[in-house]
Order: C-alpha cells, then sequence, then structure tokens
C-alpha cells in the first residue's frame, strides 16, 4: 500500500520506540537518522507525533514509524501505551554516563517483561564523538579526546558488549552528532526483524494483513486517514 | 532535575483520569504549558486498567500469604477496567480522538452486540436491542403488532427533522414530553423500556415526563442508531488492552505539544493569593532522593480527590468486577457486549448494566471474560442484593472483585472564583458521552469559549517526513 506501483518489493511498518533517561541523545540518534542532521542543544518540535523513515533491504523495504518519547521520560512518567506492540526498541544510553547504562538494563528487563515476544532490541552506547576512539570521533577537531586528553568514555565496550550478547541485544556505539553507525543501528534492527512479525505490523498499512481476528477491527479515521497515508506515503 | 521544572505554567492539572488527560491534550494543542501531575505511579486514575494481581490487592479479597493471581495465566495478559465503560463508535469521544489524531496510538475494535433483558429471574429474557427497521421486525422482544408499530417509530426517528414541523406527527416539540411521543405511536411499556433504556440509554424514567424533552431523546436515539450504522453489530467500540489507553494516549498528545508529565507525585499544598489558587507546592517519590518543589500556575484543574473539601456526593455507584471462563449466557457467545437490565424490569429505580469483554480485545488470557455489573446504589445496605439481577445473567463465575459503594463527587463551585477546576467523577453510565459533556464544560469555564475539536491540530501540526 505504501509503495508507490514501480517499487514490486514488499514493504511493511515496523513501530519502532526509543527508550533510555533523558539526554543520552535519543531524539538526536533519530534526527541523524531521519534528517541526518545534528543540532545541539535544541528542543524537540512540538507536535511532531511521529517520525518516519524507509530502510531499503536487498528484498524488503521496512518503513520505520518512530514513536519518539516526547520528553515523557524526564520524570519517569513513560506510559506503557507508548512501547506496547512496538516491534523494534532503541534502548540508549550516554558511553560518558554510567548511570544511564543502568538505566537502559532496566528498559531492556521491563521490555522483555511486557513488550510483544518477538521485538528486535538495540542497545545502543552514544556520543562515541566524545572519547578517545579513531572511529567516533569523526576529526572535526571538536573532540576533545584526539591528544588522549579529556577522554570521557566511562562504560567500556567490553561491558556494554557482553551484557548486550547475554540479553541477546543487538549492540552499536554510535554518535548523532557524528552521524558514526546511525544508519547501521537502523538497518540491522531492519534486518533483524523477523518475517512473522511482519505480518501482524499495526497500523493501517498491516490492515489488509491476515492477522487474527482482524474483522472486529475498526478504522476510525476512514477515508482521512488514507489521505493521510497517501501524503506521507515514501 | 527540580531545575527542569519551570518556575510557571498556564495551567496545572492534578491526576490523570481520562477527563484530565483530554483537557491536557487539548490545552496543550493550543499552545498552553502544562504541567500534568498524578500522585500514582501509573496513568489514569479511577479510570485505569489493571492487572490481576493489582486488582486482588486493592480489593483485599484473598487469604495472606496467598497469590491466587497465579492461577490466570500471565500477569501482564491482564487488563482490567476499574470503570467499565464503551465508546458510541459515532459519539464525542471518537469525534475527539479522530480531530486530535489520537487514534494513531490505538487500536478499536467492535463490540460485538448490545442486548436488553425482559422481565425478570428465571422469566428474563436475553435478546439483542434492535437498531434498524429490518431487526425491529424480527426481535423476540415484541408482539407482532407490536413489531408493526416499532418498525414506523424507527422510520419516523429517521426523518424527523426538528425544523421541519411537517416532521413532528402534529405535536408541538416545544413542549411534549418523549412519553407523549411514544403514546402517538402507540407503543407498549416493555417497548418503551427498551428504547429509552437499551438505545437513548437513559438510566432512569425521568427522561419521559420532561416538556419539551422528546427531540433530546430523539437525538439519544439516532446516535445509538448512527453508531450502530457505521459499523454493524453494536454501537459500541473498544480499545485494544483495555480503557486505561485512553489517558495515555491523550497524555501522549499534551507530552508531544510540549506538556510535562509527573508521575508518583504528591501535591503538599494548594498556594492561594487572595482567595485564588496560583500554584501548588508537591514531592516527587519513586526517586533518590525525593524532590520537593513549588511553582506557579494561572490556573489549576484536576479531579475530585485532589480537592476533598471542594466537592460534594451525589450518588454511589455498586460495581462488581467479575472473572469468568466463558461469554455471557443468551449473548450468541459474543466475545464481548453490553446488556442492559431496565430499571422497571427488575423493579428498580436505576438500571443495572452488564459489560463483558474478553482476550478479543487483549484485556485477558485465552478462554477467559471480563464481566462487569454495575448502577447506582439505591439502598444503603444489601448492596450485593441491588446487584444480583446482573450477577445471575453470568453463570459460574470464577472470581468475584466487589468493593463498598464508590461515592460519585461533583465540584461545589465551577472554579471561576478560585481559579480550581474540578472534574465529576465517572458515572454509572455505559459509554463516555458524560465524560465528554464534563470536558466541554470544564474547557467552558475555563477558557471562556466552546471547545471546538474539528481541525484542533490543522496548521498546527508537523509534517513527520521530507
Ligand atoms: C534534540 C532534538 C530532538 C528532536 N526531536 C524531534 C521529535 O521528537 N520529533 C520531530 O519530528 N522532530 C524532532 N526534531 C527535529 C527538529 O526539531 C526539527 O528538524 C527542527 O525543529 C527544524 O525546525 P526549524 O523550523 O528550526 O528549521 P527548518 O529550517 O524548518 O527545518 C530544517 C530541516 O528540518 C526539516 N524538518 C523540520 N521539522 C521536521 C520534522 N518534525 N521532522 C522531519 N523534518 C523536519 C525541514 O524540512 C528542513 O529540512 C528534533 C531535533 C533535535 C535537535
Ligand atoms: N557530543 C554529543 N552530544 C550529543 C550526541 N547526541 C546527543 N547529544 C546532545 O545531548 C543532549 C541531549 O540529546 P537529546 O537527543 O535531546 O536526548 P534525549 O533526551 O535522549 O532525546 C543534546 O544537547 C544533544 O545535542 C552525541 O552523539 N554526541
Ligand atoms: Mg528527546
Amino acid at each position: 500500500m505504501a509503495d508507490s506501483g514501480n517499487a514490486p518489493k514488499p514493504s511493511s511498518s515496523v513501530k519502532l520506540v526509543l527508550l533510555g533517561e533523558a539526554a543520552v541523545g535519543k531524539s538526536s540518534l533519530v534526527l541523524r537518522f531521519v534528517n541526518n542532521d545534528f543540532q545541539e542543544n535544541k528542543e524537540p518540535t512540538i507536535g511532531a507525533a511521529f517520525l518516519t523513515q524507509k530502510c531499503n533491504l536487498p528484498t524488503r523495504t521496512i518503513k520505520f514509524e518512530i514513536w519518539d518519547t516526547a520528553g515523557q521520560e524526564r520524570f519517569a512518567s513513560l506510559a506503557p501505551m507508548y512501547y506496547r506492540n512496538a516491534q523494534a526498541a532503541l534502548v540508549v544510553y550516554d558511553l560518558t554516563k554510567p548511570t544511564s547504562l543502568v538505566k537502559a538494563k532496566h528498559w531492556v528487563a521491563e521490555l522483555q517483561r511486557q513488550a510483544s515476544p518477538g521485538i528486535v532490541i538495540a542497545l545502543v552506547g552514544n556520543k562515541l564523538d566524545l572519547t578517545n576512539d579513531e572511529a567516533g570521533s569523526g576529526g572535526d577537531g571538536e573532540s576533545p579526546g584526539v591528544d588522549g586528553e579529556g577522554d570521557a568514555r566511562k562504560v567500556t565496550t567490553d561491558e556494554a558488549k557482553t551484557y548486550a550478547d547475554e540479553e541477546g541485544l543487538l549492540f552499536f556505539e554510535t554518535s548523532a552528532k557524528t552521524g558514526y553507525n546511525v544508519t547501521e543501528v537502523f538497518t540491522a534492527i531492519a534486518n533483524a526483524i523477523p518475517e512473522t512479525s511482519l505480518k501482524t505490523a499495526r497500523g493501517p498499512g498491516a490492515a489488509h494483513a491476515a492477522a487474527r481476528s482482524e474483522e472486529q477491527r475498526v478504522n476510525l479515521n476512514g477515508a482521512r486517514d488514507q489521505n493521510a497515508k497517501d501524503g506521507c506515503a515514501c | 532535575m527540580a531545575d527542569e521544572i519551570a518556575k510557571e505554567y498556564d495551567v496545572i492539572v492534578l491526576g490523570t483520569g481520562l477527563t484530565e488527560c483530554i483537557l491536557s491534550g487539548v490545552l496543550s494543542v493550543k499552545g498552553k504549558k502544562v504541567l500534568h501531575i498524578d500522585r500514582n505511579d501509573h496513568y489514569g486514575g479511577e479510570a485505569a486498567s489493571v492487572n490481576l494481581e493489582t486488582l486482588y490487592k486493592k480489593y483485599g479479597n484473598y487469604a495472606q500469604g496467598t497469590e491466587p493471581w497465579k492461577e490466570y495465566g500471565r500477569l501482564n495478559d491482564w487488563n482490567i477496567d476499574l470503570v467499565p465503560k464503551f465508546l458510541m463508535s459515532s459519539g464525542e469521544l471518537t469525534k475527539i480522538l479522530v480531530s486530535t489524531d489520537v487514534t494513531r496510538y490505538l487500536e478499536f475494535k467492535q463490540v460485538a452486540g448490545s442486548f436488553v433483558q425482559q422481565g425478570s429471574g428465571s422469566k428474563a429474557t436475553v435478546a439483542k436491542v434492535p437498531s434498524d427497521a429490518a431487526e425491529a421486525l424480527r426481535s423476540p422482544l415484541m408482539g407482532l403488532f407490536e413489531k408493526r408499530r416499532m418498525k414506523n417509530f424507527i422510520e419516523w426517528i429517521g426523518q424527523f427533522d426538528i425544523k421541519d414541523s411537517a416532521t413532528h406527527k402534529g405535536l408541538d416539540m416545544s413542549s411534549c414530553t418523549m412519553k407523549d411521543v411514544y403514546d402517538k405511536f402507540g407503543l407498549e411499556a416493555p417497548t418503551k423500556d427498551f428504547i429509552g433504556h437499551a438505545m437513548a440509554l437513559y438510566q432512569t424514567d425521568a427522561y419521559l415526563d420532561v416538556p419539551g424533552g422528546a427531540p433530546e431523546a430523539i437525538e439519544h436515539i439516532r446516535l445509538y442508531g448512527n453508531s450502530v450504522a457505521r459499523y454493524g453489530k453494536s454501537p459500541y467500540i473498544y480499545p485494544l488492552y483495555g480503557l486505561g489507553e485512553l489517558p495515555q494516549g491523550f497524555a501522549r498528545l499534551s507530552a508531544i505539544y510540549g506538556g510535562t508529565y509527573m508521575l508518583n507525585t504528591n501535591v503538599d499544598e494548594l498556594v492561594y493569593e487572595n482567595g485564588k489558587a496560583v500554584g501548588i507546592k508537591a514531592t516527587m517519590t519513586g526517586v533518590e532522593p525525593e524532590m520537593k518543589f513549588e511553582t506557579r500556575a494561572k490556573m489549576i484543574l484536576g479531579d475530585p480527590s485532589y480537592f476533598p473539601d471542594k466537592v460534594k456526593v451525589v450518588g454511589h455507584v455498586l460495581r462488581a468486577i467479575c472473572i469468568l471462563k466463558h461469554p455471557i449466557p443468551n449473548t450468541s457467545d459474543s466475545d464481548s457486549c453490553q446488556l442492559i437490565i431496565p430499571q422497571s424490569q427488575v423493579g428498580r429505580k436505576n438500571d443495572i448494566y452488564v459489560a463483558s469483554v474478553s482476550s478479543a480485545h487483549n484485556v485477558c488470557p485465552k478462554n477467559y471474560w471480563i464481566a462487569i455489573v454495575s448502577t447506582i446504589a439505591e439502598t444503603s445496605a444489601n448492596h450485593h442484593l441491588e446487584l444480583a439481577p446482573g450477577i445471575e445473567r453470568l453463570g459460574k463465575i470464577e472470581e468475584q472483585f466487589m468493593g463498598p459503594p464508590i461515592p460519585i463527587y461533583e465540584p461545589i463551585e465551577d472554579g471561576t472564583k478560585d481559579n480550581i477546576f474540578i472534574s465529576k467523577s465517572y458515572d454509572a453510565s455505559s459509554h463516555f458521552e458524560s465524560t465528554t459533556d464534563d470536558v466541554r464544560d470544564i474547557y467552558r469555564r475555563l477558557a471562556g469559549e466552546e471547545l471546538v475539536v474539528e481541525g484542533l491540530r490543522e496548521g498546527i501540526q508537523v509534517t513527520s517526513e521530507e
């Protein structure tokens, strides 16, 4: 339905949520992925419920419906509705802040308890540009770590990677600022989404999917929603 | 963290019930700076949906040291509404959901059937409420001649136009009563009963004798008919995972438009200046250390529990939440339904409502049903007897949760004097029309204008993609 005719590849919508402590860079990662942009200390856009971005794989197209937290994580007030039915989650920590990894582990546990069984979870250590690592520092001279001074890393790659492996999570270290590894996270998630969970994809894109007892589902938006979908069909 | 709370907001909202969340959503979209607080660790207040463990603990009906909820499948599969209601598919709440785009976060399913009881005890019949002329002709609720009269009545309801006196059957709509209208069609008492109570959804018979009250009753019957016509089966829809999703959806709307959310936060004091509320002192718990803060606002709104000395009790609701392993008998094995027992059928003044949902709505594991029986208290003791006619309809009950009568509160004043705007408690009605009336009423009081939801987000909405 989202395909415009000339693209014969199957396309499915996937609900992806972001979780993690406030200020670890969740919104910035999305902005980098969707707009290839980064803005220091910018308040999120008011009124943006969703960002969507396509991910083209060799055999199919995944359309991420990305739910940002809208700031509700700031005072520990994120609604369970937010991560309900999510097929993918980016659990983000700030690798310069160990407490944010503790928080990330809480979120992983919460997802394993509450979320859909087949959910794909990626653990993401963000702000790699603040470390000495070759890869993340981006070489724009702004990075504090170039000459060995001020390496702000507080969470080792090993520690996080070991934990991610134990829990069966994808694992990446990224920088929303330089863009390092950001697209890779989303592509890896897209690749990891099982075919079967695509069949039960939520949202209007999945309305005609033959999922369990769909017949009574109602589309409140009727024709209006159809237009909206056409408008943003990618 | 406390420095992230602003010194002043336009509105502070207390309690995350549906009424409060719709209002903070709407106010945020309109550009108001909102701080929304709840003392609980979850959204929804009185209108939350909870799991079975929480329900057992709330009602305390189990032996110390036992964990009866463990016999009922996965705990997280349970989302039991504390307040049973359905949405009318052409009703106000549906309109608000659509015009605010909150439909994006929620999925709805039809309620499979709407039923009404005639007679009582062992002679009771349970039958589908007819929603159009054709169904009226097949209904076991009426005899042959009465069916004809009902068909005429339903067809007339469809043609009725308040502005065209030719459609008024010679009645003066400004002064006649609904009883006059029924009499014009020669409808019998049991028919009036199911029209008034199962279609117009009046909870008592007071509507019958209101001079000039006919157009309103006709409007109610039409809402029922239009709602059925929208998806078939029944006029009701219901959100997957329970009603608790509704306040969460509106809270997200508010947050997306800049609203700040704080759960686990106690209001220690309302701050007044010259008799007007100007702010709060509060403590957020669940964080180390506790966070005390103080902030100001031009107005404060919230549910009755935050303002015990500013509300009065106007009645009590009786409610029994029952877990079943089968659908309600005589409802065609519906995965969900509403059954209305009109008051006159069982010698009461107020109707008894039975609302049932099941795993089809992701509110419980497979092969379970949740049925909630409710009515307005008419006695001061023996409340279980008042609910008995409804309980009798359920067949075998695995577990029953019934607490003391639940008080229904209303604000004493309208809030214009002290800048405190208080919502009403959820009533015993089976749908949300009175909740949205309250939303409109509070909005009018605090904003001094009518709430227009149509096109609310147009022109403000940011497109989500290049
Ligand atoms: C920390 C942070 C969090 C953010 N969180 C969100 C968020 O939760 N949801 C969200 O939608 N955006 C979010 N953004 C996106 C960002 O707010 C917008 O790109 C920015 O507001 C652009 O608006 P402008 O009017 O200043 O600039 P403009 O010059 O109008 O826009 C700059 C570019 O961004 C594009 N753009 C503007 N708004 C959006 C948008 N909402 N989505 C996609 N592209 C856009 C424009 O088309 C243009 O290409 C976030 C940005 C940052 C830095
Ligand atoms: N240096 C650096 N700063 C970042 C990075 N990602 C985000 N930030 C900054 O961290 C702050 C919080 O980011 P934000 O995206 O709002 O975090 P959120 O609260 O998790 O959504 C902002 O000031 C960002 O500019 C990054 O990769 N590197
Ligand atoms: Mg953010």
